[in-house]
């Protein structure tokens, strides 16, 4: 793993694999959302408003692996001290947000129709927008850190301390709906088996595939810009020394 | 050599453990939560341990087969709410969601007034099933045959 601590090496691998994940992601995610939209047959109970799931439920998924990804950075940062693992971390941080804003806007807008209802502090969506919340906080942390170390500060941990302390909200949010009775109805997947009907699940499992190989190009095209501002503000500093 | 623990090891294990005593506390602070942060009582609750009258609660169950009555004002239904141990009379005046159905999931908010609960508000519970509408016409079996070659 170390072999990749050379960011040259990195960059030169991340230059390929970022539009090999872009491509076939948004091609596999516009395909399924566009059958989701189209071709798949209205629910029993919600009707068309079925068709939001498609978009709401990768976008939950790839919130929570947002996260996640912080998480295993962070421990990796503050463990093995590996250079490019807080870069990693903070390239997470954006597209996690993002995904989790959809999540929660598509589901208020789901709310509506099916439950009556835009919002409630039910314990999944209680945890959702703290998870949000916890996003906005680790993104600013992330920037005053990296405006302390611009700042010859030194390198700061309380940003890897915090992505790992944050993840405890990720249990949290995946058992709310078994530990709390919850307007928010349990998982539908679990281990093996699905309560979604095949006509759902395809498209639904396809658009996850789709929405993760985007949310990686992401991650990548991000870590190639934070190293990017790395390298310009160490040119600057020496030009500023000479 | 025994006594020297590389650096690395050193942060690893002390990082396991700040993180196993945080899950402990986190685990520690959902269990104190558990009653509290329910968003409903279910039927069984709300007869177990009824609330003081006209405090405002929330009720959740399955709305019994064939127990919505129209009243003749038109706009105010009665209902039934169980749970596999208890039921609820509720009574509501309003226009319900969509998937406000007999046999499906409700939370009712509102209060008790004597063993009526008059409900201000319905909102529909969705279960985790997703089946669709052309299956609507098979028999349960059927339905559930079909769910389960999915599983």
């Amino acid at each position: 793993m170390h072999g990749f601590a050379n960011p040259a090496r990195f960059l030169r691998m991340a230059r390929w694999l970022m539009p090999l994940m872009l491509v076939p992601g948004l091609i596999l995610a516009f395909g399924a959302l566009a059958w989701g939209l189209f071709m798949v047959p209205p629910d029993q109970l919600m009707g068309q408003t079925v068709r939001i799931l498609f978009i709401h439920v990768p976008s939950a998924w790839l919130g929570m692996a947002g996260w996640s990804t912080i998480a295993i950075a962070s421990l990796v940062e503050l463990v093995w001290r590996h250079p490019l693992a807080g870069i990693a971390a903070r390239a997470a941080a954006v597209p996690g947000a993002a995904f989790t804003a959809i999540c929660l806007a598509t589901g208020s807008i789901w709310a509506r129709p099916t439950w009556g209802t835009w919002w409630v502090w039910d314990g999944r969506l209680t945890s959702f927008l703290i998870l949000l919340f916890l996003y906005f906080g680790y993104i600013a942390l992330a920037g005053a850190a990296q405006r302390d170390a611009a700042a010859g500060e030194g390198a700061s941990r309380v940003t890897a301390i915090f992505g790992l302390v944050g993840a405890v909200n990720i249990p949290i949010i995946n058992r709310s709906v078994v530990w709390w009775n919850s307007l928010h109805q349990p998982p539908s997947i679990t281990a093996g088996k699905s309560a979604i009907d095949a006509a759902f699940l395809y498209p639904l499992l396809i658009a996850a595939l789709g929405f993760t190989l985007i949310f990686g190009g992401l991650v990548l095209a991000r870590m190639r810009m934070l190293l990017a501002d790395i390298q310009t503000e160490a040119r600057l500093r020496r030009k500023a020394m000479a | 050599m025994s006594t020297m623990i590389k650096p690395k090891h050193q942060r690893l294990v002390l990082i396991v453990l700040a993180l196993v005593a945080l899950i402990g506390a986190g685990l520690l602070a959902a269990i104190a939560l558990r009653n509290q942060a329910a968003y409903f009582y279910l039927p069984s609750e709300l007869v177990a341990k009824p609330p003081e009258m006209g405090r405002a609660v929330r009720l959740g169950g399955m709305v019994e087969k064939g127990s919505i009555r129209t009243q003749p004002d038109g706009v105010t239904i009665n209902f039934i709410v169980k749970d596999d141990k208890a039921r609820v009379p509720v009574r509501f005046s309003g226009i319900t969601p969509d998937l406000f159905v007999e046999g499906s999931g409700v939370v009712a908010e509102g209060r008790m007034e004597g063993t009526t609960f008059v409900a201000d508000n319905l909102l529909a519970k969705h279960d985790e099933k997703y089946v669709p509408r052309e299956m609507k016409n098979m028999s349960t079996a059927e339905a559930k045959a079909v769910i389960a070659e999915t599983k």
